[in-house]
Formats: C-alpha cells, structure tokens, sequence
C-alpha cells in the first residue's frame, strides 16, 4: 500500500449523512500554555536535561548579546535578536535527533548553532559576504530563510520524501506570528496534513511582526488553534519555559516519527530586543511591558528552578557562564577578521555549468579585475 | 534488420512518454501537480503514471501551486527529482514566490551544496480558445530570473528529447508546453524515441537566403507557414527554433543572420519587455556588420491576453510575418 492510498477515500455524502470526518475536540489546544518549571510536573523532569537547557539557554544570551555587539561594530550588517526567546531556540534544537532536518527562519541563528552549526558560519548572511555560510546537509540544518515562512513547505517536502524512501527523519520548521498570515504557512500546514508527513511546526509568538502585534494579525482564539482546521494537533506553550518546550516539541516530534502525522506548537514568547538592531521598538511599545517579560525569562526560570532544587550551585552557575563567555570571546574573535572574498565566485554557482551569456560576463568582470587591480599597481609606482 | 513501422504520434504522447521513461530510468523521479494522478492531467499528459508506478511516484496534491512548488523544494533537497506540473500558465503565478525565491537561486545561496533538479512543466500560450487565464504566454518573467533554464519544444520528437534532458538537468528547468501542439501530430517512433536533446541549443528547422525568422514553441508552425507562403513573393526565408530561451543559443541564431542578413523575432507574447527585445538586441549587438535592415519583431499586442473570440486577432499570423519581413529594406523599396 502506497503512502497515498493510506490515506482512504473520502467522498462528499449528502447533507443528511454529513458528520465531521474526525472529531475535532482531541486536535484543540489546551487552554493554557503548557508549564513545567515552577510547577509540579519540573520534579518529573530528568536534572540532567534541565542542566543541559540551562548551559544552552545561557550560552544563548551571551550569543545574542555579542551578535547584536558585532552590528555596533560594524562587524554584522544587521542582527535579528532571540534576546528572551532563547528556550524555543535551544528546545528546538535539541529535540531533535542527528538525522532530523531543522528549518530556520532568518531569526533563527541560535537553534540553528545549538543544532552544530558554527556561530560564524550561521551569521554570514547577516554579516553580508555569504547567503549561506554553511553546508546544509552537515548538520542537517537548511539555509536560513527570510521571505517568511517559505521554508515551511520545504520542511514538508524534505519530510515527505524520507518517508516515501522508508527513512526515518522528522523535520522540525520554525516561523514567527507573523509567518502565520502568510499563504505558504497555510500551504504547507495542509500539505502536511493530507500528506500525514513528518512535520513538526514550531511558531514562536514573540508578540509582534517587527511592529505589528498579534491583534492586527489574527483574530484566531491563539495560533495553536489554526491547527484543527488543517486536521492536526495544536499544542499551547510557554514559549520562555524551555522543559516546557523541549517536552512538547518532543511529544510531537515522537508522534511524527512513529507515524502520527504532523503539530502546530505555539510557543508565547517575547522578543526583548527591537526587530533587529535597526529597529525602534520604543515607536510601537512601552518599556514596562518589556520589563514584565523580564521577571518570566527563560535563564531566571531555569535558574531558580535548578538552585531551589539543589540542582545548581554557584560554582555551577560561573562555569556555564565562564563557559558562555569563551564562546563569546571566540565568536568575537573570528568575526573581527575580514573575510576572504572572491568576486569571481558571483557566476560559481548559478548553474552547474555556467551559460554562454554567464561566461562572456564572468570575463567582463574579469577584465575589470584586471584594470582595477593595475590601476593601483599604477599609483604605487 | 526490421523495420519498425512508424505512426503519426502527438506531442502529448511524446511528453507522457517522456515521464514514463524517466520515472521507469531513475526511482527518485517523482510527479506532482493538480489531477495529474487519476485523471492523467487535465491535457492528459500524465496518463497512466499513477497506475504504472503508483501514487507515491504520481501524486495528487491539494489545489495550490505554491505548496506544490514549495514541497517538490523539500523533496529534491532530499534527493528527489520532482516532475511538478502546473494546471495552466496563469496558474502558475500562485507559485512564483517559490519559483523565483527558492528553486532558480537556492544552488547559489548555498554555494552549490543544494541543487534543487527540479522540473517545472507549464502549457502554455493561447490559440486554443481558452477563456481568461488559460492562454498566457509567460516565458519573459521565468527568462527574466537567474538561475532557470527555460525550454520550449516546438516538434513531437523535441518534446520527447527536451522533457528527457530537462529531467535530466541537475538545474531547475521551466519546462514550456505549446498547448496548441499538444494534439500536432509528427511521425515519431515511441520504440525508439530518440535521443536526449542537450539543453541550449537552437535548430535551424528550415534553412532559406533571404532573411531569418527566429522563433519557438507555438510560432515555430506558423513561421514555417509563412516561409512557405514567402515563396510566392520571391522570399527564401530561413527558420531557427530556438527551443531553449536560457541559456540562449547566440551561436546558431547569429551564424544564420549573418548569412541571411535578415531577421524577425516571432512569438505569442507580447513585444514590449518580452523575448523578442533582448533577441533584437542580442543580434544587433553581435551582427551589426551583416545586417541589411533593423531587426524587426512580430509579437502578441501588448494587452491582457483577449477573450477566445477575438485572440487571433492578437496571434501572430503568417500575413503579420510577411508584412514584416516585406519591411526589412529590400533593394527594390529603395
């Protein structure tokens, strides 16, 4: 039996004999965000995981704080900041298993150097001297994605394919709020759906589209909602509880894996910084709010959770943190050495084999190379 | 030896052909696209597929261009071969995002580590009585982006030896169907269908002294046409199909004006911003030296494609070709 004829056939029936074709009360989202830390259910969950979120959810501060330094300067031409929103990133990559594929958005570089990716090959894009600094298929992390949610069909197309080649691979794809207006969000989500693929979709609601909030761009009951009208799960979580997080996208990556089709997660988060480095977030929301946030940040969750609990000392505290700052001081490092560049490098990777038309003008530019570079030899003499 | 009697065959079947052969030579070609499963396409050029290499290789999507794009993306990051096909010309603009986005650039932004052999097979053109947003002829946005190979074929065995090549390809092809030759028959051999066609290389399909018709996919016909009507005025025109628009053969258009020293563009869409403009231009650049008169162009008017009833008004006919070439400066005008 094909994956296609798994799917069994429908046909319209008369109004009569009209029912919904699954119940929808199992698709619905709880009402509340899903919590472990401070709750309960955190005495469930294995210390060592809650150790390992905590070293992430810290280097991933530190992280965000030296790329928004390097667009000071100079070093970075913009920087989308994760500042707050650093339990989705890490709880992505790390519910993850090696052979599953993750599809970031431009905001993305965190769950995307979680994943294994070097830090200075995820910023090139931002950086400005390469669209993709990385091998894709290294890490199984595809290039980053700005035209929003685009990468979203991709996620299913690529999940779609491992299993019609019996292979087992979830993709996890992640978008913003924002995302969640776009055609190609809904495009994908119903792909995934009919096709039963092994998706996971991970929308972090950091509160607004650059400056637009929420209530301009939904008057859904919450994000998680849009998924039963796809036919799949949709599961609410507290975006900044990264054991929260880490356990729902693990639950549905799971799910995915065995077979079960594919989730909507809405995690509420907050973004703490502007858009990016270029934006004036002081234009579009008071301070106090932002200050709020603050009191519910994913290091103070995973902080106090592990210090109450006896999990975490100071000493433990000053090595992740020592720990963070060496990744910073390399990140620093690296990004202040100019990068090699070559121009002829435009036409390497157009086509397999350059065009006619691509040749004539790689030697275009070519000669203009040449005159440039004895034009200066010129001057030196 | 045996003879292998040879029948008439359509363009249709030359491209079902095509797929079938494909899908039978390399397991990871897949096809995608809207009815293409069961009913075999609403052209009915994927006859068959579904049943011979089952739905997982021929699949039924839901009704959207972009997802259907967009997942073939996936699909070949994976190492598939997507085949995808779109319903009609103007239904493929849903999926121009992806298309101009993704699939014609993705080789570049990752410094060629993810090539995306895609296919993207579009009917094309007007002159079979469709209604609105059945006729467009769209090849100047998909020649205008980077990245794509965009390929016409004009003749049976073409359509064969081009879908094969395309598939082929391990860049993303814009695969361009003549919807008025689907139904053109030619006496082609499915037995032995012939060779892959390399991508990128026109094919002088009449050679004549008198001035050179450049043309492709629906034109090629009616130029032909028009070559055999120019006899009567004393005209021995030569015809180029180009069959691939990018990359664009300069080699054997411009050696067949410099021996002719005469040229008109031909084609459906229409002249302002369309192929025929960067054609002109491409051979005024290049035979400048051997041209006896400014290259002319005979397109489709510039206005929203018309409604059936009056689109061969619109269509470039054999009288608007040899009024043109009657206007490239003869030496007995002067």
């Amino acid at each position: 039996m094909t994956v296609m004829e798994q799917r069994g056939g429908y046909r319209p029936t008369p109004p009569p004999a009209w029912q919904p074709r699954t119940d929808p009360a199992p698709l619905l989202p709880d009402a509340e965000p899903y919590r472990v830390l401070g709750t309960p259910a955190a005495a469930k969950a294995d210390p060592e995981l809650l150790r390992r979120l905590y070293a992430h959810v810290v280097r991933g501060r530190r992280y965000n704080a030296q790329a928004t330094a390097l667009t000071k300067q100079g070093r970075l031409a913009v920087y989308p900041s994760t500042t707050g929103q650093e339990a989705s990133e890490v709880a992505a990559a790390l519910a993850l298993q090696e052979r599953d594929w993750l599809f970031p958005s431009y905001r993305d570089t965190l769950a995307a150097v979680v994943r294994g990716v070097d830090p200075v090959q995820a910023l090139t894009l931002l950086r400005g001297d390469r669209h993709t600094g990385y091998d894709p298929y290294e890490h199984r992390v595809a290039p980053l994605c700005t035209p929003l949610a685009t990468q979203l069909p991709h996620a299913v197309g690529l999940a779609h394919a491992a299993r019609l080649k019996g292979d087992d691979v979830v993709a996890l794809a992640m978008v913003g709020d924002g995302g969640t207006s776009e055609g190609d969000f809904h495009e994908a989500l119903n792909f995934a759906a009919v096709w039963q693929a092994p998706v996971v979709f991970l929308v972090q609601n950091n509160g607004f589209a650059i400056s637009v909030p929420l209530a301009k761009q939904t008057a859904a009951p919450s994000l998680a909602h849009k998924a039963v009208g796809y036919g799949m799960p949709g599961r609410l979580v507290d975006g900044n509880d990264a054991a929260a997080v880490h356990e729902v996208l693990g639950e549905a990556v799971d799910r995915a894996r065995q077979g079960g089709g594919p989730t909507l997660i809405e995690a509420i988060t907050y973004r703490i910084d502007a858009h990016t480095n270029a934006d004036d977030a002081t234009r579009y929301r008071a301070a106090d709010e932002v200050e709020t946030w603050r009191a519910h940040d994913p290091v103070v969750l995973l902080e106090r959770e592990l210090t109450e609990r006896g999990l975490l000392d100071e000493d433990g505290i000053r090595a992740v943190r020592d720990d963070a700052e060496a990744m910073a001081a390399d990140l620093r490092e690296r990004m202040n050495q100019d990068p090699v560049l070559d121009p002829m490098d435009l036409f390497a990777h157009v086509y397999a084999e350059p065009t006619p038309q691509l040749r004539e003008q790689r030697d275009l530019l070519r000669a203009e190379l040449a005159a440039e570079h004895d034009d200066r030899e010129g001057t030196h003499r | 030896m045996t003879t292998v009697a040879v029948k008439p065959a359509t363009m249709a079947q030359a491209l079902t052909r095509a797929l079938r052969d494909a899908m039978a030579a390399d397991p990871a070609v897949h096809v995608l696209g809207e009815d293409v499963g069961t009913l075999g396409g609403v052209f009915r050029v994927t006859d068959g597929l579904a049943k011979e290499f089952g739905e997982d290789r021929c699949t039924d999507t839901p009704l959207a261009e972009a997802g259907i794009l967009g997942t073939a993306v996936g699909m070949a990051m994976y190492g598939l071969r997507p085949v995808v096909e779109m319903q009609f010309d103007a239904f493929a603009y849903p999926a121009f995002e992806q298309l101009i986005s993704h699939v014609a650039r993705m080789r570049n932004r990752t410094g060629g580590r993810m090539p995306l052999p895609i296919t993207i097979r579009v009917p094309y053109g007007g002159g079979i009585g469709g209604v609105e947003h059945h006729s467009d002829s769209s090849e100047a946005y998909y020649m205008a982006t980077p990245g794509l190979h965009v390929v016409t074929p004009a003749t049976v065995a073409d359509a064969y030896g081009l879908l094969r090549a395309s598939i082929a390809s391990d860049d993303p092809v814009v695969f361009l169907e003549p919807k008025r030759l689907y139904w053109s028959k030619d006496t082609w051999n499915p037995e032995d269908p012939g060779t892959v066609e390399p991508i990128g290389r026109a094919v002088v399909r009449r050679t004549g002294r008198s001035a050179t018709l450049i043309t492709y996919g629906p034109s090629v016909p009616v130029c032909l046409e028009a070559a055999e009507a120019a006899r009567a005025e004393g005209w021995d025109l030569e015809v180029v199909d180009l069959r691939s628009l990018v990359p664009f053969d300069d080699e054997t258009v411009c050696a067949s004006v410099r021996r002719t020293g005469r040229a008109v563009v031909v084609h459906e869409s229409g002249g302002f911003g369309g192929p025929g403009g960067e054609i002109a231009a491409r051979v005024t650049e290049r035979c400048f030296h051997h041209l006896e008169a400014p290259v002319l162009r005979v397109a489709g008017f510039d206005i929203p494609y018309p409604p059936p009833m009056l689109e061969r008004h619109h269509l470039p006919g054999v009288d608007r070709i040899l009024d043109a070439v009657a206007r490239l400066q003869w030496e007995a005008d002067n």
